[in-house]
């Protein structure tokens, strides 16, 4: 069809309206960092009720397995050290999945609040990259108040090597890796399969996920040992427990070499994130 | 592409498709126009007839099928984060920041497009105050009414002092002085040089707010001009619309002047009606209009439009064949020249079915 050419007079308007000029680096980080300041700034508008999400589950975790059971004799002095790691690599994990996924599925089925990040000047696969940095400092947070949870709960069983840099090297690559798989099942799943976050997700990473045991003591239950293997917490609680607890009687725990778990890790997180940017940016372009 | 200083085009589409994925036919087929800056240009159509969906070509939303879309002089799909500089747009549905407050979400939207701290305060209160938001600044959208959750909507789109505004049906479900206070805004931000293209199926809103007026139906667009000329395409200007009742068979007496029929149902009958209407002096066009209240069950309804250049002339032949049919006339008015009349004229269909 033929071009349509105005007839209007107003062409000649005058414009007030300028374009900052400002290259392009500067306007794409601009936006990264503005559109993270608003996730951060609604976070702490939140933080009491951000507390009680996050906290409550490691807090019944380690007042059941740290404290009553080894009181009452039903589990070894040692278990609550070893199990700590444990409950700080499903605590990320739980609070990547509520604070992004849950949040995700209702944006992108009903709320449409992201709309106005996709339309800011910055590539769509930096939005979704935003929400996974978010989400990390978020679990960060969420993994110092759970130390200073099982610091309170443990008292004297509370023991945790001195490996500061170590310990916050893995829970940063951890928390991106949960982060970039909440992005994926936050733009796979639509709202009304919020059922599976909890029935299928929650519950296998926390059973198959290597948290109440070590893996080196699933030698004797190989199939178990090896379907662990597919679980990202798995790789968190065994290099946490290798930075983390101290040696018993001079022996230091049996775990997961340090390199695999970090390889674990490491794969876990590009493989969510190359899935999840993909499914994000199929979600919301068409 | 020439400089944008130069172009006197706000937006050019040029034979831009979209076809979705296992999609029977094009969303959006082959549509090429151009907007001069400063104009407000509406894509005017029913619903599906692929006015949102060039919305979203034009917004880095939708990926073209092929065809290409220029926003102040940039290709939409090569350089996304340019466009999204120039351009803003206020979608169909609500897609406000439900955890901030309407000053907040206006502060936030500047600050993702770059402007400083005490530059985007000044203009959030300023577009507050302009669209009446002042006193509700600090509440959480969420408890808004619809007319006020679409001026914020109007309000953070103008935060980044854009060039180009995409207004989606942007007076939709509102009441009537909410939408008489958007129109009023709309045309103001014209009056800053602001080009605005936006999306309807609201004859009214169409013909009182813009300044061209592109047709669409089935994906494209069936004419494009100002509201007047628009208008001038109807015969005659106005037109006669009956709504009767058609008999199941034609009379016998008029049998006995046409010749029989062989498919002596209803729509038959209607058509040897519309025919012998049609032969009528000064009767350039009878055309079955496909309305609502057909589609909702009334099904002995028939409504026809009568064009010409003086369709008042042969109106008592009109009721003398409609009685001679024995139809029932439940109403017969005159269309005045209309948008509506326009639309109905080049698609035989009510912009609202």
């Amino acid at each position: 069809m033929s071009v349509a050419t105005p007839s209007s007079a107003q062409a000649e308007a005058s414009f007030d309206t300028i374009v900052p000029a400002r290259n392009r680096f500067s306007v794409v980080s601009i936006a990264f960092w503005h559109i993270l300041r608003r996730d951060l700034t609604v976070t702490a508008r939140g933080f009491i009720p951000f507390l009680i999400q996050v906290l409550i589950t490691p807090l019944s975790l380690l007042f059941v397995f740290g404290r009553v059971m080894p009181g009452v004799g039903m589990t070894q002095q040692q278990y609550p050290s070893l199990f700590l790691p444990g409950v700080i690599a499903v605590t990320i994990f739980i609070a990547s999945l509520q604070g992004m996924s849950i949040s995700l599925m209702l944006d992108l089925d009903s709320h449409h609040e992201i709309e106005d990040r996709l339309l800011a000047p910055i590539p769509v696969n930096l939005v979704a990259l935003e929400k996974v940095v978010f989400t990390a400092i978020r679990s960060l947070v969420a993994t110092a108040f759970t130390f200073l949870e099982a610091y309170l709960i443990l008292g004297s069983r509370y023991q945790v090597q001195n490996n500061i840099l170590l310990i916050l090297g893995i829970l940063v690559l951890y928390t991106l890796a949960c982060a970039a798989l909440a992005l994926l099942l936050g733009s796979a799943l639509t709202s009304d399969k919020i059922y599976l976050l909890f029935s299928l997700f929650l519950s296998l990473a926390l059973y198959t996920g290597c948290v109440y045991y070590t893996w080196s003591s699933l030698s004797s239950i190989r199939a178990l040992q090896i379907i662990t293997l597919f679980n990202p917490v798995t790789y968190a609680a065994e290099a946490l427990r290798f930075a983390m607890v101290p040696p018993a009687g001079g022996v230091p725990l049996e775990t997961m070499p340090l390199v695999w778990s970090l390889l674990g890790m490491s794969v876990s997180f590009l493989l969510f994130l190359w899935f999840g940017v993909r499914v994000f940016r199929k979600k919301v372009i068409s | 592409m020439s400089s944008a200083s130069e172009n006197p085009y706000a937006i050019e589409v040029c034979n831009l498709v979209k076809r979705y994925p296992k999609a029977a036919a094009n969303a959006v087929d082959d549509v090429s126009f151009a907007v001069k800056r400063g104009e407000i240009f509406g894509l005017l159509g029913p619903n599906g007839a692929g006015k949102t969906t060039i919305l979203g070509m034009l917004t880095t939303r939708v990926i073209p099928t092929s065809g290409t879309a220029h926003i102040m002089g940039i290709d939409v799909a090569r350089d996304q984060i340019a466009a999204k500089q120039r351009f803003s747009v206020v979608p169909q549905r609500t897609n406000l920041d439900l955890s901030l407050n309407a000053r907040d979400i206006l502060r936030f939207h500047a600050s993702y497009h770059g402007i400083p701290a005490a530059k985007r305060n000044a203009l959030a209160d300023q577009l507050l105050a302009e669209f009446g938001l002042a006193d509700r600044r600090k509440d959480l959208v969420k408890n808004y009414s619809g007319g006020m959750t679409q001026r914020v909507m109007i309000a953070r789109a103008m935060m980044h002092t854009p060039q180009v505004l995409f207004l989606d049906e942007p007076t939709n479900n509102l009441d009537p002085q909410a939408r008489l206070f958007l129109w009023e805004r709309i045309r103001t931000l014209q009056g800053r040089g602001i080009t605005v293209l936006l999306t309807t199926h609201d004859m009214e809103e169409a013909s009182q707010l813009c300044d061209r007026i592109a047709i669409m139906d089935h994906g494209s667009i069936l004419v494009c001009d100002t509201p007047a000329e628009l208008e001038k395409l109807v015969p005659g200007g106005t037109s006669l619309e009956l709504h009767i009742s058609v008999p199941q068979q034609v009379p016998e007496h008029v049998l006995a002047t046409i010749g029989p029929s062989e498919t002596p149902a209803e729509v038959s009958v209607l058509s040897q009606l519309q025919q012998a209407l049609g032969s009528l002096p000064g009767v350039t066009k009878v055309e079955e209009i496909h309305d609502v209240r057909k589609a909702e069950g009334q099904t002995g309804l028939s409504i026809l439009r009568l064009y010409g250049e003086d369709v008042l002339a042969p109106i008592s032949q009109v009721s003398h064949i409609v009685a001679e049919w024995n139809a029932e006339l439940l109403d017969l008015h005159l269309a005045r020249p209309s948008l509506e009349n326009v639309f109905i004229y080049l698609t035989g269909r009510n912009l609202r079915t």
